[in-house]
Formats: C-alpha cells, sequence, structure tokens
C-alpha cells in the first residue's frame, strides 16, 4: 500500500464516519459542524488525487458558503444546546436504504472498473480544467449558467410579494394576506 | 540543502510570522490609537515606551481562569479559538514576501487563499452556538451575515486582478504587475480591501462584538488564553489582510533594488495598509447593521462587477 492509499482509506474513513453522525447525532448544530468535517475530509480526497483546483472549489463553496448557510438557518430557526428528544427519525428504513444504495453503488463500481487498468489522469490543475471546461465542455457549461440564473431570478420572484402580485393591489405595497 | 532542513526553516519562519507580526500590529495599534487621541499610551512595561506591553497582557491571560459556561457545548466552545486561527496561519504559508521569498509557492495560492478565508465565518458560528448565551447568538448571527455578504466582493475583487495577470499564483500576480494597474485596478483594490476590513469584522465593520449592545458578541463568554486566541486572530487578520492587498493591488515586493530589498519593500507596504487599518478604527463611528448590507450589496458588489468588465475589456484591447 503507498501513502496515497493509506490516506484515501483514512480520508475516506472520516467522510463516511461523520457522514454518519451527521445524521446520527441529536444536536442539530452539531450536525452540521460534522457535516464540515465530511465535506472538508472529501477535499482531501480530491487534493490526494490530484485535483487541487477542484479541492479547494469544494471548501470554498461547500464548507464555506453552502454549510454555513445550514447552519445559519438553523440558528435562526432553531437551535437548542444539548439533544433535541424531538427529532423524528426512522432509523430502521432510513439507515437500509442508504446503506443498501451506499453498498450497491460499491460493488457496482468495484466490479465494473476492478478489472481494468486505466493509466492515471493528468493531475487537475486549474489550467487544465479551465481548457477542458471553456474549450470541449463550453456548451455544458453556458447551459449550466442558465439554469442557475434562472434559478436566481425564481428565487428573487419568490421572495418578494410584490412581484407578480394581482393587479387590483396598488403596485409597489405587499399583498396583505386575508 | 537537505529536505527536512529546508522543511524545518520554512515553518519555523512561517510561526515567527505568525507570533511576531501581530504582536507588532498591537503594539501599533496601542501606541497610534492612543497619539490620535492625545493620549501615550502603554508607557511602563519594557521600560521604553512600553514596547512590552502585549507580552505582558500575554502573561496575563494566560494566569486567568479558564473559564467554560455551565449550560456551554464544552468540545464546540473550546475548538472555536483554534478554528479561528487556523485559516490565517494557512494564508500566511502562500504569502510571498520576495522574489522566490515564500514559504510554499503553490500554482492556485489564490484560490487556496479564498477558500480557507471562507473558514473563519464557521468559527463565528461555533462559538456564537456553543456559548450558551443570547448576545454571543445575536453577535454570532450578525457575523455569519457579515463574513457571508463580504466573501462575495472580496472574491470578484480578486477575481479581478487574477485576469489582469492571468494567473492564480500570488507570486505571479506580483511578477504580473506594473505600476499603471494601480489605476486600472484601483475600484477592485478599494473594494478588496473593504470587504476584508469587513471579513475581519475590524471597525467600522464590528457590529457582530458591538460592545455598547452585544457586550462583546460571540466571544463575551471566552476567557483567559482563549479570549487571547481570538484576540490574536484579529490582529494576524490585520497582517493577512493588509498582506493580500499587497500583493495583489500594490505590486509586493517591487520597489527600488528589488532584487535584495523586495522583502522589506512587502513589509513596508504592509505596515502602512495595516497603518490605515488602525487609523480607520479611530476615525471611523461602526456602521448599522442594515448600512453594512447596504454598502455590500448595493455598492461593493456592483463595484466589483463592473470592475471585472473594465478589466476584460482593457485586457483584450492590449
Amino acid at each position: 500500500m503507498t501513502v496515497a492509499d493509506v490516506l484515501l482509506l483514512a480520508l475516506g474513513a472520516l467522510a463516511v464516519g461523520s457522514g454518519a453522525l451527521v445524521v446520527t447525532s441529536s444536536h442539530l448544530v452539531r450536525s452540521g459542524l460534522y457535516l464540515v468535517v465530511s465535506l472538508g475530509a472529501i477535499a482531501g480526497l480530491y487534493l490526494v488525487l490530484g485535483a487541487e483546483l477542484v479541492a479547494w472549489v469544494q471548501i470554498l463553496v461547500y464548507v464555506g458558503a453552502v454549510v454555513v448557510l445550514l447552519l445559519f438557518a438553523v440558528m435562526l430557526t432553531r437551535a437548542p444546546i444539548g439533544p433535541s428528544a424531538d427529532l423524528d427519525r426512522p432509523a430502521l428504513p432510513a439507515a437500509l436504504i442508504g446503506g443498501g444504495a451506499g453498498l450497491g453503488l460499491a460493488a457496482l463500481f468495484a466490479d465494473a472498473f476492478r478489472w481494468v487498468r486505466y493509466a492515471a489522469p493528468e493531475p487537475g490543475t486549474a489550467e487544465r480544467v479551465g481548457e477542458q471546461i471553456f474549450g470541449a465542455w463550453v456548451l455544458p457549461f453556458e447551459v449550466i449558467s442558465i439554469l442557475l440564473l434562472s434559478a436566481l431570478v425564481g428565487a428573487i420572484v419568490l421572495s418578494r410579494p410584490d412581484i407578480g402580485a394581482r393587479v387590483d393591489t396598488p403596485a409597489g405595497e405587499p399583498e396583505v394576506p386575508a | 540543502m537537505p529536505l527536512w532542513l529546508d522543511l524545518l526553516i520554512r515553518v519555523a519562519a512561517v510561526m515567527a510570522a505568525f507570533l511576531v507580526l501581530p504582536l507588532v500590529i498591537g503594539q501599533a495599534e496601542h501606541k497610534v490609537m492612543a497619539h490620535m487621541q492625545g493620549r501615550v499610551g502603554p508607557m511602563y512595561a519594557g521600560a521604553f515606551h512600553g514596547w512590552a506591553q502585549l507580552v505582558a497582557d500575554g502573561v496575563k491571560f494566560v494566569q486567568k481562569e479558564d473559564v467554560t459556561p455551565r449550560d456551554a457545548d464544552r468540545t464546540v466552545f473550546r475548538l472555536a479559538p483554534m478554528v479561528a486561527l487556523f485559516p490565517y496561519l494557512v494564508v500566511i504559508l502562500t504569502i510571498p514576501l520576495g522574489p522566490g521569498l515564500v514559504a510554499q509557492s503553490l500554482d492556485i495560492g489564490l484560490f487556496l487563499v479564498l477558500a480557507v478565508l471562507g473558514i473563519g465565518v464557521i468559527a463565528v458560528l461555533m462559538s456564537a452556538w456553543a456559548s450558551a448565551n443570547k448576545y454571543s447568538l445575536l453577535g454570532g448571527v450578525r457575523g455569519a451575515a457579515q463574513l457571508l455578504g463580504y466573501e462575495l466582493p472580496l472574491v470578484l475583487a480578486a477575481a479581478s486582478v487574477a485576469m489582469a495577470a492571468g494567473t492564480l499564483s500570488l507570486p505571479g500576480i506580483v511578477e504580473a504587475w506594473q505600476p499603471w494597474w494601480l489605476i486600472w485596478q484601483a475600484p477592485a483594490a478599494l473594494v478588496f480591501f473593504i470587504a476584508g476590513l469587513a471579513e475581519i469584522r475590524r471597525p467600522p465593520f464590528d457590529m457582530p462584538i458591538a460592545d455598547s449592545e452585544l457586550v462583546f458578541g460571540y466571544m463575551t463568554e471566552y476567557t483567559g488564553l482563549r479570549f487571547a486566541f481570538f484576540l490574536l486572530a484579529e490582529y494576524v487578520g490585520i497582517v493577512v489582510i493588509a498582506a493580500l492587498t499587497t500583493v495583489l493591488f500594490l505590486g509586493g515586493w517591487h520597489g527600488p533594488m528589488e532584487d535584495q530589498l523586495g522583502w522589506l519593500w512587502t513589509l513596508l507596504k504592509i505596515g502602512a495598509l495595516s497603518f490605515v487599518i488602525i487609523w480607520l478604527r479611530v476615525t471611523y463611528p461602526r456602521m448599522r447593521e442594515d448600512q453594512l448590507q447596504r454598502l455590500c450589496w448595493l455598492i461593493l458588489v456592483p463595484v466589483s462587477l463592473a470592475q471585472l468588465v473594465l478589466t476584460v475589456a482593457v485586457k483584450s484591447l492590449l
């Protein structure tokens, strides 16, 4: 086993372990913090695999923004310190579905790729990722941009009651719910 | 030079910078603030103009009782100050002082810096929630909203200079830098500096720790060494923001005799910017929460987007 193998295994165990803690912990905010660890470990996996840019994007977007938004939302609504006994948790079916899907996918991947040897791809440097995205994959990239833009516009429309209000209410005044 | 010696020197240099520079900045803040307010500041510790005041403060912090509130989430509460320090330590690793004088030269150093600076907000949320204190929680929510908002102009301004230089490596950006960029990239530099101030929660952006309404925000419950860690994080933050602005927008080591004295120019520029940061603290009153968000979303974000357009236009004309 090489150093990379050991690192991959350790980081993978860390990611899966903290991922399990996210769904089993009864401390709401701690779940979010475990998610930070889990996503950070996945960024570590990317680093070991040589995809430096993707690793930092993972940290910037997921750890720095997505999880923080999640924690922020939890703390704005209800964030008791200590365990919350009233969390509903269909433990057994969820464990069966989640574990089954994970194990099944792992088995499928192992079976599909263990017999074939691939040459290791070049490291995913910023330059190479940029060339690929703006060269071969420019159309999907732009399509995704449009998707994100429409999601953004949709979020604004949904969060502003004065847009799309009925005509009989004066413009600029939020509709008063009956 | 053998590998281990090389590594040892690099780590020792980064640790020295990490421990010495904040002390210098902290002492400068004491004295500069005092003189601006017509006082003399610390005069006794260490005999000469109170140079050892911060060392004495450090000794005092170590002696204090380490109090964890009864209802606090102990582990998270204790971990938060370390998480607050960690990103800055990583950032200092990548900042080039002179030509070839950098602890760890990275191909995408700028990206790494922006990514780890985003981790700081988790420390704020951790300390805020784990303290079991209403003031802390309010301060933490304010802090998170502020850090999330200001990260956007920070990243956009940095992206502008990266596009101008055509590289994401910090030494590469300094090498590509030319004096006329001072004008070309001026809006981005201003946006970066202001957003950086907000990222390290320095006045006038210290709404999360507003002492007149929130006691001390998310740091209210911290005492002794853990509080000192938060203070250290604040001063390292000043160094980091000044250093990043220097490297990205002020040409880093460029100056007369840059091959020999490059490190001195970088340090001088960092010092000058740190002075401005201290100056702003003494000059401006704290911004209200709504003014703070308004500045971010209605001024800084549009300006940085316009700067991106300008950068692309000039770049494609050249």
